[in-house]
């Protein structure tokens, strides 16, 4: 089956003549029909497109002409980003038929890496939550528990990747939505620096806190995702222009010597046992492979999540402000004047959640309130991210569990607060603006998946690789896949 | 004038000569079908981010050096928020805490004075979009937005509230709009649009020094509209202070038809913009380098310009100033002045003749003229070497500027050429002196005045080419003798 293999994989195959990218696509459709009702990852399935860029990529490899390792790689897209002719919903009502008239940097690069795409995934509204139960359409589950979630915001991006429904697919971070579903799914997801991902094309949630990122079944893969979208683009202007390394050139140069710094702020009361196992399990294969590893502090994590819930609030108030049913998107019917119709389409148009931050954000930036609220936030930004300026002093990377806990059923999170601090220890991470990656680190008994996280210094991606690529070397939890029964199927299992 | 004092702070807002839009690369030309110049960035489509145009801000730069601003080395672009159709994302990216520049001045001539007139702050934004309605507004069945003006570059000068009568704001704008053209930084076109202004009146007791409460116009699209407006301003809050009611704080638009302001919003109304920085665009790092490039870029101005004329020129104040009202007329003064060597005599035909065709502020027309420089000094030239007179000097001048020939052509098709024959002439003078024997014997008589009655009679006989010198020899030579 094509469909189980890494993109890295295929691309030999492809190369070899023992495979061509019509089959790999044809195979990934046929396996999205058998899964997708039970998983519902993917909101739009770009069939026709998809048999149309893979017959492209067909032609390229018999003429020798191949556009590089992705050329030919079925990916998929978290629904934020935006996809030229065809709908971007990000999850959304008021999204639900809008069709962008252009593309997304990062697809536009991974068209012209050859990439093919299958479709447009699963997400809560606007990138907001940790479960993917926030999406206007329907929720995602869990490839490994169907009635669990697979955590979110991207958890049709990670769950899409664990059943092998899309070879690599991309998703967004805010305050931890792609390293908390991928843990959760037992995939690879990685937050690159703030700055070395245009989001030109990302349907902005927390403009200062957004970043794009990869789903992989591998590091190698990751970084072949990473290769291809990193880079300065003149349509972002917070952009960065930092030298992109060859990130697979480095993988293999392993981690002797490299030093570990543990937080113990990030092994908290009343996580999951088995996590914390788990997590004290790899620091120490990790320490096998010759790394170092030392105790580091991060004060101001607990401060964090309090920040976050201010600050990303309040940029998406602004930037959500612009759906109002003038332009684009959902218009509600029936209004009696201007300010009927943006009321009445906003309350159609948004979801519950969207509508609790909303209001959060408004409410911060309001005029008497700010200083209290998002001045102060900014100010506890600058501590959090002074204490990883420390802590990288003296060590090269920070290791840590990705999550508190692992997977948990659907509709167990009703509490919005019980929701959110399931980002704790992925949110300082944004709010530094600082790379970091989750990778299967171990599995629970009940076989659900462990996240371990590392964490590492602005810009410097490769090391984080280097560091996940070494510890697959000598483990296997990536290579487990999820219990999937694709033969045909009736009603979804609740 | 009345008990109190007037107390009036202009805000002008200029939108800015750059080809492209403040965030996008879409064109910024008035007048094209709706909507054919907008992009993802200026509709604000989901996703899309604003990149900044350099040259908006250079312009800004330029304006708040001619202002005598401190450019900020650091300023930063904010979001203001508010809820309209034309706005495509409900938000305007501005500046808010940290502008471009700060603390000028301009200084304006009024009531026979000059005064300088402080300016707090220049900052840069993006302008909104148009709503064109079907029929009237209030009833009409739909409404459609035009985006062609959505994210064009807008410069915002707010001056300090220095201003004492509407005269003086009236002066401040007028020296504010000839700055901006004189820049080129803007057209200056209020009636399009392109230089629009809200003012800020208060009145308080003479000797008070707490500013009384002030009410902000909108909606004033001419220098008169500025005026009238204000003029009615002080006209109804020194009733309503004179019957001790209280001024209320709020937004009034200027309805010119009926000549009053009307209530727009209160201050209980009063939008809470939310303003924090903009997070899709970092700080605006204006290194000195620039600036300094800015600076030496910046044309040399008006005043300067001014003082210069008549230094290197001879010209007087009148003369120096008409001649820098436009800088497209000073450079065509300049480059003839400088061609033909002869500043005074060019200046003379410039105000005289040419100003009699264009407007000296209208840099366009002046760079449309059919009579280049070169074209005036050629036509000095054929007076100097006598080859036409003075008065032939003036119908070619006319026949150049409708048929944009150069003088000499115009001279030698149509025969102009000066009667410099002394047979020719001597037969004309002799004509004259016979047909005019009163005034003869006058000249003889002792009124030398009538003589030069009698060269006009001779230049009228010739129809304007004889050479006036050599006819006043004749003259001279002939009046003994009759």
């Amino acid at each position: 089956m094509l469909t189980a293999l890494t993109a890295h994989e295929l691309g030999a195959r492809y190369r070899s003549g023992e495979a061509t990218p019509t089959q790999a696509v044809t195979e990934y459709l046929a396996r999205i029909d058998a899964l997708d009702p039970q998983v519902r990852a993917f909101l739009t399935v770009t069939r026709e497109e998809a048999l149309r860029r893979a017959a492209d990529a067909d032609a390229r490899f018999r003429a020798g002409s191949l556009r590089g390792p992705l050329d030919g790689v079925p990916i998929a897209l978290k629904d934020v980003l935006c996809t030229r002719g065809i709908r971007s919903t990000c999850g959304s009502r008021i999204l639900e038929r809008f069709v962008p008239p252009y593309d997304a940097t990062v697809v536009a690069r991974l068209y012209e890496a050859g990439a093919v795409l299958l479709g447009k995934l699963n997400m809560d509204e606007f990138a907001m939550g940790s479960s993917t139960e926030h999406s206007a359409f329907f929720p995602t589950r869990n490839p490994w528990d169907l009635a669990r979630v697979p955590g979110g915001s991207s958890g049709g991006a990670a769950a899409a990747v664990a059943a092998d429904m899309a070879a690599l697919t991309l998703g967004t971070d805010t305050g931890g939505s792609i390293r908390q579903p991928a843990a959760f799914s037992g995939v690879l997801g990685m937050k690159p620096t703030y700055g070395r991902v245009s989001r030109y094309g990302l349907i902005a949630f927390a403009s200062s806190l957004d970043q794009i990122g990869p789903f992989a079944k591998d590091v190698e893969d990751a970084a072949l995702m990473l290769q291809v979208i990193a880079g300065a683009d003149p349509m972002d202007s917070t952009s960065v222009d930092v030298p992109v390394p060859d990130y697979r050139a480095g993988l293999d140069e392993g981690i002797q010597g490299l030093k570990l710094g543990v937080p113990a702020e990030y092994f908290i009361d009343g996580m999951d046992p088995e996590v914390e196992e788990a997590i004290r399990a790899a620091i120490a294969a990790l320490e096998k492979l010759g790394a170092r590893t030392e105790p580091v502090s991060l004060p101001h994590t607990e401060y964090g999540l309090a920040a976050y819930y201010v600050i990303a609030p309040a940029e998406a108030s602004s930037n959500l402000a612009r759906y109002d049913g003038v332009k684009y998107g959902l218009r509600a019917p029936g209004a009696r004047d201007l300010i009927d119709m943006y009321s009445k389409t906003r309350a159609a148009g948004f979801g519950a959640e969207v509508k609790r931050r909303v209001m959060l954000g408004t409410y911060a930036l309001s005029a008497g309130y700010y200083d209290a609220y998002y001045g102060q936030a900014q100010k506890v930004r600058t501590l959090v991210r002074r204490d990883f300026d420390r802590a990288f002093e003296r060590v090269d990377l920070i290791v840590a569990p990705t999550a508190p806990g692992v997977a948990f059923k659907m509709g167990e999170k009703e509490d919005p607060l019980q929701m959110y601090l399931n980002d704790v220890l992925t949110i300082p991470v944004n709010l530094a603006g600082l790379p970091g990656v989750s990778i299967p680190g171990g599995f629970t008994q009940n076989g659900l998946p462990i996240g371990l996280q590392l964490i590492g210094r602005a810009f410097n991606e490769a090391a984080l690789l280097r560091a996940a690529h070494a510890y697959q070397q000598v483990t296997t939890w990536h290579k487990r896949k999820p219990p999937m029964d694709t033969s045909p199927v009736g009603p979804t299992p609740r | 004038m009345n008990n109190y004092e007037i107390v009036i702070g202009l805000e002008v807002h200029a939108q800015l000569l750059t080809a492209t839009k403040m965030f996008c690369g879409c064109r910024t030309a008035f007048g094209a079908a709706p909507n054919t110049q907008t992009c993802p960035v200026c509709q604000g489509m989901p996703g899309s981010l604003p990149v900044i145009n350099r040259r908006a801000i250079e312009f800004g730069i330029m304006t708040a050096l001619a202002i005598g601003c401190r450019v900020n080395g650091l300023s930063r672009f904010a979001r203001k928020h508010y809820y309209f159709p034309d706005m495509p994302k409900n938000y305007q990216i501005s500046q808010y805490e940290e502008p471009l520049a700060e603390h000028g001045r301009l200084a304006i001539e009024a009531s026979g004075s000059i005064r300088e007139i402080g300016i707090q702050r220049v900052h840069l934004e993006e302008d909104a979009g148009k709503l064109l309605h079907e029929g009237a507004l209030e009833t009409a069945q739909s409404s459609s937005v035009d985006f062609n003006r959505a994210g064009v570059p807008l410069m915002e000068i707010v001056s300090k509230p220095d201003l004492r009568s509407p005269e003086e704001a009236a002066a401040y704008l007028k020296a504010m709009r000839a700055l901006l053209v004189y820049l080129r930084v803007c057209d200056g076109n209020m009636e399009e649009g392109s230089l629009r202004c809200d003012a800020n009146i208060s009145l308080r007791p003479r000797g008070q020094t707490e500013y009384g409460t002030k009410v902000e116009i909108k909606n004033m699209n001419s220098f008169r509209n500025v005026r009238d407006a204000l003029e009615y301003e002080i006209r109804r809050q020194t009733r309503a202070l004179e019957a001790s009611e209280r001024i209320s704080q709020e937004t009034r638009l200027w309805d010119p038809d009926r000549a009053v302001t009307v209530s727009m919003r209160s201050k209980e109304f009063a939008h809470d913009y939310r303003y924090f920085p903009e997070p899709d665009l970092p700080p605006l790092d204006l290194q000195p380098a620039w600036v300094d490039e800015m600076r030496v870029r910046l044309p040399e101005l008006p005043v300067a310009r001014r003082a210069r004329f008549q230094s290197a020129y001879g010209l007087s104040a009148y003369e120096a100033l008409i001649l820098t009202q436009g800088r497209g007329l000073a450079d065509y003064f300049e480059d003839a002045a400088r061609e033909s060597g002869k500043p005074k005599r060019v200046a003379n035909w410039v105000l005289n003749e040419l100003l009699r065709e264009l407007p000296a502020d209208d840099d366009r027309a002046v760079a449309a003229c059919p009579i280049p420089p070169g074209n005036l000094v050629g036509l000095l030239r054929l007076m100097d070497d006598g080859t036409i007179s003075g008065k032939i000097a003036k119908d070619v001048f006319e026949k150049m500027y409708r048929s944009g020939e150069t003088a000499q052509a115009i001279v030698s098709r149509e025969g102009l050429t000066q009667v410099a024959d002394e047979d020719a002439l001597g037969a004309a003078v002799d004509a004259v002196l016979a047909e005019h024997a009163k005034v003869v014997d006058d000249y003889k008589a002792g009124k030398k005045a009538a003589l030069g009655f009698l060269v006009g009679q001779v230049m009228k006989a010739t129809l304007g080419k004889a050479n006036p010198a050599l006819v006043n020899r004749l003259l001279v030579e002939k009046l003994p003798k009759v």
